[in-house]
C-alpha cells in the first residue's frame, strides 16, 4: 500500500467531503506494508544500485530551527479536521485523524475540539478556581495553589457523546477520522478531585453532586454525580508532559474518566457542591438521548465499550495482495477492555485480535490481528469487550433499545468494505 | 472522606500529632461577597434567581434587537437553535427540540441566556432582560399567557410541558 498526498489541508475553512470522493482519496501508509507496495510499484528500480540520497551530502538543519518542534513536512496533512461547515466555528467540532495515528496516545496538537463558544486565551496568573457550595470551608485557588498539591499522572481517553452519530442511520460513507474522530487519548496531570476537596475540608452531609463550570464565553456547565466521580476524577494542568492546550482547557480542566466528553469541563472556574443537579442547558436541552417513544434519557454519562478499526479504513487502497495487519482502537468508560475480535467476512466468523498496547483503565487500547488479503471483496469488523463482560453491540440492536433520535452514544460494531480492487469504503 | 481516614490512621499509627485535616493550607477562604460575580448558577426551584422582573413585551424588544440574527424573528430558528415550537414531534421521526417542545424547566432559560447569550456578548444582559426573553419565548411557546411578568418568585412556577419526558439512564444492564 502507498500513501499520497491529500488535497484537504485546511481545517479552518474546508470539510472533507465523502470518501467516495475519489480526488481526495487518501491512500494507506504503512511500515512493512509500504515496502510491500514499493516493490510492486517499481521493481526496476528497487533493483538498481541504491542511490546516493542529498540528505546524505549535505549537513542538514541546525538546532533550534523549530524551537517548539514540528511534525515532518512529509506529514502536513496529519491534522484535525471538521465533518462540515459550522455556522458559529467557535461552537463547533474538529477531529483527531484516527487512520493516521499509532499506539494509543494522541499528539496534543491533534486532541479533537468541542467548544461551545471559542477557545478563550487565559492568563494563568489570572485564573482562579472557587471552590464552594456545601463545603467546610469555601476556597479561593490560584494556579500556583494547586500546581503546590499532590499530583498525578494518568492516561484516559476522553470522547465526545456525540462520536459516530452519524452512523445512526447506516453507513454515512464518511472516513473514520469523521466517523470516529472525536475521540483523543493523552496522559493527564493534575490533583485529584478527593485531595481538592480535602483541602476545603471536605464536604457537608447533603453534598450528592459538583456542579462544573468554564470561564469561557458559555460558561459551559454540567451536574456530576459525586459518589460515582470522587474516586477517579482529576482537574488537570498538563496533557502529554505540557500544559494544556488552550483548546484543551488551558490552564485548568476538570477530567472525568468514562465520562462522555463534554462532562470534562475545560478552562475550569468553579466547581460548586450541591443536593441536586442544576438541571442545566447542557443536561436537559442537549446531551439528552431522545427515545423512540418521546421520552428521553439525562444524566447518559459513562461512554460504552466501543471500538474500530483504523487501517485499514475508508480510503484507504489495498495495493497488493498478501499480509496485512488489521489495527484499531478500543475503550470503554465502564473499565478496561478485556477483548477484541476482528472479522473480515461481514461478521460471519470472528478471532481473537491482539492487544498492541496494555490494556488500561478507561483510556485507548490498540489491538491488531493478521489478515491475509487474497484480493477479494471482504467486509472487515471489530467488537469490543470490555472488563465489566460488556460486548460491543451491533447497530441493529442499538436501534431497537433507543430508536433513530438518540444523537448521542452511538457506540457499535463498524463495518468497513474492502473491494475487489482493494478500496475501502464506509458502506 | 476516604483519604481522611487514610491519613489519620497514619498519622495515628506513627504516633504524629492527628491534624484535624488533610490540608496543605494552600488556597484563599472564599467569602459570599467575593463569589457572588461568578455564582450565577439557578437551580430548577429558583434558587440562585436575582432580584427583577421582566414582562413578554420588553422579551419581544430585546429579543428583536439581541436574538432574532441568529435564532429567527420568531425564534423558529437560523444559525441558532429552533426555540419554538415542535409540541407533540418527540415520538415522530423528525422531532423538533425546542423551549417549548423539549426543555423541562423554565429556569434553565434563566441560567442559561445569562451565562451565555447573546452568543457575541454573553453576561452582558440585565436580570430585567433575562426575566423578559424568559417570559417572551415561554409566551412564544403558548406556555404563559401574554401579559405575564416574571420574577423570581414566579419563574420556578411554570410548569413546563415536558417536564415529565426525561427518564433515568437504564445501563448498565440494558442498552
Amino acid at each position: 500500500m502507498s500513501k499520497s498526498p491529500s488535497t484537504t489541508n485546511n481545517p479552518n475553512t474546508t470539510s472533507v467531503s465523502r470518501v467516495g470522493s475519489r480526488r481526495r482519496r487518501r491512500f494507506i501508509g504503512g511500515l512493512g506494508i509500504g515496502a510491500f507496495a514499493a516493490a510492486q510499484a517499481s521493481a526496476a528500480e528497487l533493483l538498481a544500485p541504491l542511490k546516493v540520497e542529498p540528505w546524505s551530502t549535505t549537513p542538514g538543519a541546525p538546532i533550534l530551527e523549530h524551537p517548539y518542534g514540528v511534525p515532518s513536512s512529509f506529514e502536513k496533512d496529519v491534522v484535525r479536521r471538521a465533518a462540515k461547515a459550522w455556522p458559529l466555528p467557535g461552537a463547533a467540532s474538529s477531529m483527531t485523524p484516527l487512520a493516521d495515528l499509532h499506539g494509543s496516545i494522541t499528539p496534543n496538537g491533534l486532541v479533537y475540539e468541542r467548544h461551545h463558544a471559542g477557545v478563550p486565551e487565559i492568563d494563568p496568573a489570572q485564573h482562579r478556581l472557587a471552590v464552594h457550595g456545601l463545603v467546610g470551608a469555601p476556597t479561593l485557588f490560584t494556579m500556583d495553589d494547586i500546581l503546590r498539591l499532590p499530583s498525578e499522572s494518568r492516561i484516559h481517553f476522553i470522547e465526545c457523546s456525540g462520536n459516530t452519530g452519524g452512523e445512526w442511520n447506516g453507513p454515512s460513507g464518511m472516513p473514520v477520522q469523521l466517523t470516529h474522530g472525536l475521540l483523543s487519548c493523552c496522559e493527564w496531570t493534575g490533583v485529584r478531585l478527593s485531595t481538592l476537596l480535602d483541602e476545603v475540608n471536605g464536604v457537608q452531609g447533603k453534598a450528592r453532586w459538583i456542579l462544573a463550570e468554564g470561564s469561557d464565553a458559555a460558561a459551559m456547565t454540567r451536574s456530576l454525580p459525586l459518589d460515582r466521580i470522587l474516586d477517579r476524577a482529576m482537574i488537570v494542568y498538563a496533557q502529554n508532559g505540557e500544559r494544556l492546550r488552550p483548546e484543551n482547557g488551558y490552564p485548568l480542566r476538570l477530567i472525568v474518566p468514562g465520562f462522555e466528553g463534554n462532562t470534562h469541563v475545560k478552562w475550569l472556574r468553579r466547581l460548586k457542591i450541591v443536593d441536586a443537579p442544576l438541571e442545566t442547558r447542557e443536561e436537559t436541552s442537549k446531551y439528552t438521548n431522545l427515545l423512540a417513544d418521546g421520552t428521553a434519557r439525562q444524566f447518559v454519562f459513562e461512554m460504552d465499550a466501543k471500538s474500530v478499526i483504523t487501517r485499514p479504513s475508508p480510503g484507504h487502497k489495498l495495493t497488493t495482495h498478501g499480509y496485512y495487519p488489521i489495527s484499531g482502537l478500543a475503550w470503554s468508560g465502564r473499565g478496561t477492555i478485556r477483548r477484541v475480535e476482528v472479522s473480515t467476512d461481514g461478521g460471519a466468523s470472528w478471532r481473537n485480535a491482539r492487544m498492541e498496547t496494555s490494556p488500561r483503565e478507561r483510556a485507548l487500547t490498540r489491538f491488531e490481528a493478521d489478515w491475509q488479503w487474497n484480493g477479494g471483496p471482504a467486509a472487515i469488523l471489530s467488537r469490543a469487550t470490555d472488563s465489566t463482560g460488556y460486548v460491543q453491540p451491533t447497530r441493529e440492536a442499538l436501534v431497537s433499545a433507543r430508536g433513530l433520535n438518540s444523537q448521542y452514544h452511538y457506540n457499535a460494531i463498524q463495518q468497513w468494505r474492502v473491494d475487489a480492487n482493494g478500496d475501502v469504503r464506509n458502506a | 472522606m476516604h483519604s481522611l481516614f487514610r491519613l489519620g490512621l497514619i498519622l495515628a499509627i506513627s504516633g504524629l500529632p492527628l491534624l484535624a485535616n488533610a490540608s496543605h493550607h494552600l488556597g484563599t477562604p472564599l467569602t459570599e461577597e467575593q463569589i457572588a460575580p461568578w455564582d450565577i448558577d439557578v437551580g430548577p426551584d429558583g434558587r440562585g434567581l436575582p432580584a427583577g422582573s421582566g414582562d413578554v413585551a420588553m422579551g419581544a424588544h430585546v429579543f428583536a434587537s439581541k436574538c432574532a440574527a441568529c435564532h429567527g424573528a420568531a425564534g423558529q430558528g437560523l444559525i441558532g437553535d429552533a426555540l419554538v415550537g415542535g409540541r407533540g414531534t418527540l415520538a415522530s421521526n423528525k422531532p423538533k427540540r425546542t423551549v417549548g417542545s423539549y426543555w423541562p424547566y423554565a429556569t434553565t432559560l434563566f441560567d442559561y441566556i445569562r451565562r451565555a447569550m447573546p452568543f457575541n456578548a454573553p453576561q452582558s444582559l440585565s436580570a430585567d432582560e433575562v426575566y423578559a426573553l424568559s417570559a417572551y419565548l415561554l409566551n412564544q411557546n403558548g406556555i404563559v399567557p401574554p401579559g405575564t411578568i416574571l420574577d423570581k418568585d414566579s419563574l420556578p412556577k411554570v410548569k413546563m410541558p415536558n417536564r415529565d419526558g426525561f427518564v433515568p439512564d437504564p445501563r448498565p444492564g440494558k442498552l
